[in-house]
């Protein structure tokens, strides 16, 4: 398909349950909101018609975590049909899911597992990525996972992947600076090498989460603040993009809404390069 | 190393949690592995717990736990969504605790209530608004959040006291079965026993749609005099409360 990326400038927070009293009944101060697009593929009922009236108040972005996007056995037509009508209820501003695998065969995992980064995988990602995008009528962007594993059979980095695949498809990119964080002090690959690694002219969203120290690994858990190193690092990628939604992703320990607009704040005045990054932490 | 090998090998390690010799066999770097174990255990209890709230209650955290963890090792999740993971459920439940079936029948009651929140919308009718029918051919739709189930326990009750956080019902055996029901009317989901008669009238239009054939199992129960009278009270009661919403003429 004939791919053209929309862009939009931004910073918005996800919609979650805790929130949306906050966000049906105020004036919350957020450029858009992004859900999770399978809360949404349902039938009927109270989900939709919140989802409905928030659509009336902001743009809303869907982020997905079910398309499998790195089967090895293709993707699910019936996940497709269902994420199609829900893109077509709300007419979102992005349609993102995650540069990894969940399903195989008839097992589901619901975890976003990893992938190996080989020519062979590049060929069933793209493959798979058309067919979403032909499925849904638009492109979709991927997000760049955080892992805790590697693969011996891996021949490029994760960056040279996110370029080719977004050359083979004209799919963009969600960067989330707190996997590229994570993924880098887990496997000690250079997180600048990273940023300067990625196609940035395919970047439309940004996430920003917090993570937490596991025994060997950090893990990528969205339960507490972005992290002060994981500020710097999105004040260095900031500098070199264009236009981006950015936003603040967090799912549990969900906080009152003023302390996501306050974290929002931190990512808006270091995109306009005039926050004191240690007051940050 | 081919993509479809290694997604089977990590598959057959995150279900089975043995060593994953085939999969480790496959990394650079392995030291975080366990990460994913975890997160695909704890992630399917989470839902579990989420899903059933007030059975959790019921049996307490220890043997939630241990039923949870049973279920996972012998059921491992294939659905499109991670919400649909605890539909099978109550099987488990029914293998731990074959002589407490109120817990098999609470999990029924939990997951219908569930299924009824999300179920397709419905715009019901008013009575006044049906006009003339020709009820020789009418054909009554129940909601798409109508649930029903027969019971043997006084599970809706227990139910109840743990959804009002009353005093604890102490489960019992009902002297014989009866019938519950959910549906969900705008976006409240309802629940409520309904008596024999009535449970095998829904049953009938369930399986049937025909008033007709419904008004014939009550009259077969009731007699004719008392049978019609009572398939009248009860198609008025169902399109009040929003259980019936369409009545279609045809064959």
């Amino acid at each position: 398909m004939s791919v053209s990326l929309p862009t939009f400038s931004g910073y918005g927070l996800g919609l979650r349950r805790e929130h949306y009293r906050d966000f049906l009944e105020t004036d919350v101060p957020v450029d858009f909101v992004e859900v999770i697009s399978e809360n949404f593929m349902v039938d009927g009922g109270q989900p939709l018609d919140i989802l409905r009236r928030v659509r009336e108040r902001h743009p809303v972005a869907l982020h997905g975590v079910s398309m499998s996007i790195g089967s090895a056995d293709g993707l699910k037509p019936a996940y497709l049909r269902r994420l199609r009508t829900l893109v077509d209820r709300i007419d979102p501003l992005f349609v993102s899911d995650h540069l990894s695998w969940s399903r195989f065969a008839h097992f589901n995992s619901h975890d976003l597992l990893p992938l190996p980064y080989t020519e062979e995988t590049l060929v069933v990602v793209c493959r798979n990525i058309q067919a979403a995008q032909e499925a849904i009528g638009r492109p979709m962007l991927f997000e760049n996972p955080s892992s805790y594993v590697t693969f011996s059979a891996s021949t490029m980095t994760e960056w040279e992947f996110l370029n080719e695949m977004t050359r083979r498809t004209g799919c963009g990119l969600l960067l989330d600076i707190n996997n590229i964080f994570v993924s880098a002090q887990n496997h000690g690959w250079d997180a600048d090498a990273y940023l300067r690694g990625i196609p940035s002219e395919r970047v439309r969203q940004i996430h920003l989460a917090g993570h937490a120290k596991g025994e060997d690994m950090l893990i990528d858990t969205h339960d507490q603040p972005v992290g002060m190193d994981v500020w710097a690092l999105y004040a260095k990628a900031a500098s070199m993009l264009g236009p981006v939604a950015t936003m603040i992703e967090r799912d549990d320990a969900i906080p009152p809404l003023s302390d996501l607009l306050d974290e929002l704040n931190i990512a808006r005045q270091l995109r306009q390069r005039n926050y004191p990054l240690q007051e940050a932490a | 190393m081919m993509l479809a090998d290694m997604q089977r090998d990590f598959q057959q390690w995150l279900v089975n949690a043995d060593d994953g010799a085939p999969l480790q066999r496959q990394l650079a770097s392995s030291l975080g592995l366990a990460a994913y174990q975890n997160n695909y255990r704890s992630q399917l209890v989470s839902v579990l717990r989420a899903s059933y709230p007030q059975l959790l209650s019921r049996m307490g955290d220890e043997a939630f736990l241990s039923a949870a963890v049973h279920h996972i090792d012998h059921h491992p999740p294939s659905s499109w969504t991670l919400d649909d993971y605890g539909m099978d459920f109550r099987q488990t439940l029914r293998v731990m605790y074959p002589h407490n079936p109120d817990l098999e029948e609470l999990a029924w009651i939990e997951w219908a209530l569930s299924e009824s929140f999300v179920a397709p919308d419905a715009t019901g009718i008013a009575i006044h608004e049906l006009g003339d029918v020709d009820w020789d051919h009418a054909r009554l739709r129940l909601t798409p959040s109508f649930r029903q189930q027969l019971i043997t326990t006084n599970v809706v009750d227990v139910w109840s006291a743990l959804q009002e956080q009353d005093e604890p019902v102490e489960a019992e055996m009902l002297d014989a079965q009866a019938g519950v029901i959910v549906w969900r009317r705008a976006f409240s989901s309802l629940l409520r026993k309904a008596d024999p008669i009535e449970h095998l009238a829904l049953l009938s239009l369930l399986y049937d749609g025909s008033f007709n054939a419904m008004c014939d199992v009550v009259v077969e129960h009731l007699g004719e005099t008392d049978g019609v009278s009572r398939a009248g009270s009860l198609l008025a009661d169902w399109i009040n409360s929003g259980i019936v919403v369409a009545v279609d003429v045809g064959d």
